[in-house]
């Protein structure tokens, strides 16, 4: 592979990074909605208190923010930000910076949705690759199409029936949260915290990947289907291998590079994946707090959480390019 | 369709709805997909015939949180709608979203998806950069982003519900359409149609399209489900319509109302049930157009 290949991906995800972060800095601004004002208005409506002279505070906040210059320099100012890493201050928690909130935020989303994503991918994988394998019992075969059902319905329907037939009905699992906050001050570092951590996360973990099993089912099925027809494992069976072999090095090998694929976007969408179970759950991940910002009209949270998502997802789009001549060696770029 | 017709061959031939009916026999999926579609389209326009939902599926219209009873069989919410007429109207209110969106995906995306791959070039590269870069954004964000934007809550309408997702309902069709006219573009009977003097349009609408209906058909069921998914996930976060009661909405006021630990378990089951029931025939219904389209998945039956 070529260092000029990776250097052109490289750009290119810059260019789809600044044009969706330019889409990000445009919509809000065209629609007329002012951040401050709606702060505003929201304290108002929850806490019934309205300043007297309101105009003069709201002119006060565009001018420390930069929102009374034209929307040219604003533009500028805010993409040189970015770039600096610096995504403003929080409305709803002033002074703190959208990257305090967002970073306090992060870890909790990107354990619980990289175990969950990690778990899904190889859950889904094994079973699509056993119902596409003809010698599999037909209970396995069988197994897809309800699991393709249950992956058209949103995680937050699965999580919404878990919560009340395991936590309130059962009382087996935690009801919300993510550690007893009773019993912890806050996140620490012992056995027990981490076990009190997993305890939580475990419906939000199983509403998860029970919405997403059959996605990956159904990937690895179609290609475990395609890949039997091709002429090496067809040699293999005639070799008279065993079908322990042709499975995994044969058929499971080839079959799996797509998936593999898209295990590396199923990552580069952690941040967003999760919003909705995050909220239900109030894990206190990037959902609960875009859920936040959006209650409190926190306008700069809301833009900073999409800049986050779509940096990640861009990055993880460039590394799959980049890598996938690695898994799959009959694909080369720039070779002549 | 095809199939079954060539399959037939010989003998008297039956009629079509004999064909579709024995073609629905072997999909499976599409025929269970397509029963739970019509139960549902049954329960919500039959429904809306029997009961008058604009009022009782409105708060103050009947006593608040009562269990299911003879008289409110699926029971009522905290604010006094009559759950029944709430899922009959739900179900309609949220299929017209999906609809609408879908709609508008199918038609953006097959305009756009023809224009690329027909044409090629300079419009290929705009419309593949632009497909690229909606792509990196996720849709719940972009819309969340788009929904936020509308201030006054009480002004959200399903219209609007549906014009924001709409905006990201046509990536997919836009794909699938082009990389299927690429491939068909070579092909001889478009060479003969543009021998014989066909003008692009007539080459597009005569010899393409035909050709591509079962991808169309699947993208629009896609498409739809796309909308209703994206537009659940607004309602939730509490950016949808907050006077209507579809069926998102439903679930967000079970939610803000805390029905689950209030033991109200009607308000949150019947609008669960319905959404799955929604996804569940729509997901079958794909799955059964995708075994038209692609027999390879056929093989592995």
């Amino acid at each position: 592979m070529k260092i000029s290949y990776i250097v052109r991906r490289f750009l290119f995800l810059i260019f789809v990074v600044w044009t969706a972060a330019t889409v990000l800095f445009f919509i809000p601004r065209l629609s007329r909605i002012n951040p401050i004002r709606e702060r505003f208005a929201e304290i108002q409506r929850s806490t019934g208190y309205a300043p007297r002279d309101l105009e003069n505070i709201i002119k006060a906040f565009e001018i420390k923010f930069g929102l009374d210059k034209p929307l040219v320099e604003q533009y500028l100012d805010y993409m040189s930000s970015v770039l600096r890493g610096d995504l403003g201050v929080s409305l709803m928690r002033y002074p703190k910076t959208v990257v305090e909130l967002i970073s306090q935020a992060l870890p909790w989303t990107v354990i619980l949705l990289s175990v969950t994503t990690l778990l899904t991918f190889l859950i889904g994988t094994g079973i699509g690759a056993l119902a596409g394998w003809p010698r599999s019992p037909g209970w396995v075969k069988g197994m897809v199409t309800p699991l393709m059902v249950l992956a058209a319905v949103p995680a937050y329907l699965l999580g919404l029936l878990l919560i009340y037939f395991i936590a309130f009905r059962a009382k087996l699992l935690p009801l919300s949260g993510a550690y007893t906050t009773s019993r912890f001050m806050g996140p620490e570092l012992s056995i027990d915290f981490i076990l009190d951590v997993s305890r939580h996360a475990i419906l939000p973990a199983l509403s998860l990947i029970l919405a997403s099993v059959g996605f990956w089912a159904l990937g690895m099925r179609g290609m475990g289907v395609t890949v039997q027809g091709e002429d090496y494992v067809n040699f293999a069976e005639h070799k008279g291998l065993r079908q322990r072999r042709i499975f995994y090095w044969y058929y499971v090998r080839n079959a799996i590079l797509p998936q593999v694929t898209a295990l590396a976007l199923a990552f580069g969408s952690i941040v967003s994946a999760g919003i909705l179970v995050e909220n239900l759950y109030g894990f206190p991940g990037i959902g609960s707090l875009l859920n936040a910002a959006i209650l409190a009209n926190d306008f700069f949270v809301i833009y900073g959480i999409g800049m986050i998502t779509i940096i990640a997802v861009g990055v993880s789009m460039m590394l799959v390019d980049v890598l996938y001549p690695l898994l799959d060696p009959r694909i080369r770029y720039d070779r002549k | 369709m095809e199939l079954s017709v060539s399959v037939q061959g010989a003998g008297r031939r039956p009629g079509r709805l004999t064909l579709a009916l024995r073609y629905l026999r072997r999909n499976k999926s599409l025929a269970v997909g397509l029963a739970l579609l019509a139960f549902l389209l049954i329960f919500s326009i039959g429904g809306s015939l029997l009961i008058d939902t604009s009022t009782r599926a409105y708060p103050l219209a009947a006593p608040s949180v009562q269990p299911p009873s003879a008289e409110y069989p699926l029971g009522t919410d905290k604010d006094g709608r009559d759950l029944l007429a709430v899922m009959v109207r739900g179900i309609l209110l949220t299929g017209t979203v999906g609809l609408i969106a879908g709609s508008v995906g199918i038609v953006v995306g097959v305009v756009l998806g023809f224009l690329a791959g027909y044409y090629g070039g300079i419009i290929d590269s705009i419309i593949r950069w632009l497909t690229e870069v909606l792509i990196t954004i996720p849709p719940l964000i972009l819309q969340i982003i788009i929904a936020s934007t509308i201030v006054d809550k009480n002004k959200v309408t399903i219209f609007t519900m549906a014009g924001v997702a709409s905006i990201l309902s046509w990536m997919g069709t836009a794909r699938v359409v082009r990389s299927q006219v690429l491939t068909l573009r070579e092909r001889t009977f478009v060479s003969v149609a543009k021998l014989s003097g066909m003008s692009n349009l007539e080459i597009i609408f005569k010899e393409l399209m035909p050709n591509m209906l079962p991808y169309l058909a699947a993208s629009f069921v896609g498409a739809v489900m796309g909308a209703i998914g994206a537009t659940f996930g607004l309602e939730v976060l509490g950016l949808g319509p907050a006077r209507e009661p579809t069926i998102g909405m439903t679930i967000r006021w079970a939610q803000f109302h805390s029905a689950i630990f209030n033991q109200w378990w009607w308000w949150v089951l019947w609008p669960c049930l319905a959404l799955i029931l929604i996804f569940a025939s729509l997901s079958l219904i794909n799955r059964g157009l995708d075994e038209i389209a692609n027999p390879r998945v056929r093989r592995s039956e």
